[in-house]
């Protein structure tokens, strides 16, 4: 099962990404999440491991995952090493100038569970695009957030250095 | 001169003899009957059912070392359809991966099954005995264990809520000789997939079913199909009663109690511990099966 979802931000790619390469903030904006924990040596980037949780239906399902693409500022990939088998990708994207697109997808598979497994992926569905379009619209709330205290902070140094 | 033992010759004396080695094959602990590819292709048929059928809920499993082994002893509910145990396999297995041992302790009757018996070992279920139990602790991994068993699995519903071992302590000396925690698990809603009405004590003891079968109980229930169910030797179709399982703090029974505790106060403690949190979770039940 392939599910994709997308957001437009008021915000440039780079502070989508800035946003984004920073494991501490998955926490922050993903729906569903009980538990986001680095192993290993690299908190980001290519190779990084992260144990994560999210709660569907009455399990918290995951497991490790590790970083398969991480091509600033346009992409960042996953796949499961164990647990559940998934793979999920945030596609940045610029619409405009000051305003990115960015495209949440997720799939999962069930394999071997023959008939249960493939009801399994499709009653999964619902809750899993109503936890994605949730995360979008928190991350877009947080990045809309981040581009105004940047800005902000801007007019404040430009007010200083005049 | 040389003696040999002489071997049955009958087809009678050879099918009897094939069916105890199968029997004594099933019951002794081969933790390497655990499959971890068996249970993940049965995690969706379980996450279907615990999802929409019981309205699994299963908390704190955080509670749960990640590191090392634990006792994990439960309150044990719903006659031999023990609904809250698949419930709690599909948070722990989904919580911790499949590739995590986890081992259960079941009735010897459970595990002698022909067919559910080998999908019980093939999740990581041994029959229940001490030997077994520090065999897999030995090995690292987590154990859940139901002291109460038999007894406590069909004690009427009215008494759903109460915790109750029948005085067995056997789990804190498991727990001491192997040198692990215990976490306790909690779970309601159990009690409320049949209308238990009676263990059956008498019964069992005056059918000698305590020394055939290591039985304690004969019990009566009312539960789908059957209407009146004795025994559930065959099982029955449980009512989708919601199920919330909590997953308390570990007790390390040496440093709470000292290197030689007293069993009697440990089990008071621990007992009072999940009463408790039984208590807490019965006091959010609103109604019976909807929960």
């Amino acid at each position: 099962m392939r599910i994709n979802e997308s957001t437009s931000v008021a915000a440039p790619p780079d502070t989508v990404w800035n946003y984004l390469a920073d494991p501490e903030n998955y926490l922050r904006f993903m729906s569903g999440i009980t538990h986001w924990e680095v192993v290993g040596d690299h908190a980001n980037g290519l190779g990084a491991r992260y144990r994560i949780l999210v709660r569907v239906g009455a399990a918290e399902v995951g497991g490790l995952v590790e970083m398969v693409e991480w091509s600033e500022p346009f992409d960042i990939a996953w796949h499961s090493v164990t647990g559940v088998d998934h793979r999920g990708r945030f596609r940045i994207r610029e619409q405009r100038p000051g305003r990115t697109r960015i495209e949440y997808r997720f799939a999962y598979g069930v394999v071997g569970g023959g008939p249960a497994g493939l009801l399994t992926e499709l009653a999964a569905a619902y809750p899993v695009r109503r936890q994605m379009r949730r995360t979008l619209r928190e991350l877009k709330r947080q990045v809309e957030h981040e581009q105004r205290r940047l800005e902000a902070e801007r007019r404040r140094g430009r007010v200083t250095t005049a | 001169m040389y003696y040999r033992e002489e071997e049955p010759q009958g087809l009678v004396q050879r099918l009897g003899r094939f069916a105890r080695e199968r029997v004594a094959r099933r019951l002794s602990a081969h933790l390497e009957d655990r499959d971890p590819d068996y249970l993940r292709e049965a995690l969706p048929l379980l996450w279907l059912l615990s999802t929409f059928y019981f309205r699994g809920e299963v908390r704190d499993l955080g509670n749960i070392p990640a590191d090392r082994p634990a006792l994990l002893v439960g309150n044990h509910s719903g006659g031999n359809v023990i609904v809250d145990t698949f419930v709690f396999s599909l948070a722990f297995s989904t919580y911790f991966g499949v590739e995590r041992p986890f081992h259960q302790l079941a009735h010897n009757l459970a595990i002698a099954w022909p067919f559910a018996g080998e999908l019980l070992r093939k999740s990581g279920t041994m029959s229940a005995s001490h030997e077994h139990a520090e065999k897999a602790l030995e090995a690292g991994a987590p154990v859940l264990v139901y002291p109460g068993g038999d007894w406590e699995t069909h004690r009427p519903s009215w008494r759903g809520n109460e915790i109750d071992f029948a005085g067995r302590k056997g789990f804190i000396k498991l727990a001491l000789d192997a040198g692990v925690p215990i976490v306790p698990v909690v779970s309601i809603g159990g009690q409320e997939t049949a209308l238990f009405l009676s263990q059956g004590g008498g019964l069992a003891r005056a059918l000698r079913l305590d020394k055939l079968l290591r039985l304690k109980v004969l019990p009566i229930s009312i539960a789908l199909p059957w209407g009146l169910n004795v025994g559930d030797f065959a099982g029955h179709i449980p009512l989708p009663s919601k199920i919330t399982i909590e997953v308390l703090p570990p007790i390390d029974v040496e440093r709470e109690f000292g290197p030689d505790p007293d069993p009697d106060e440990v089990y008071a403690y621990v007992t009072a511990r999940m009463q408790d949190a039984l208590d807490g979770l019965a006091a959010e039940r609103r109604l019976p099966v909807i929960g």
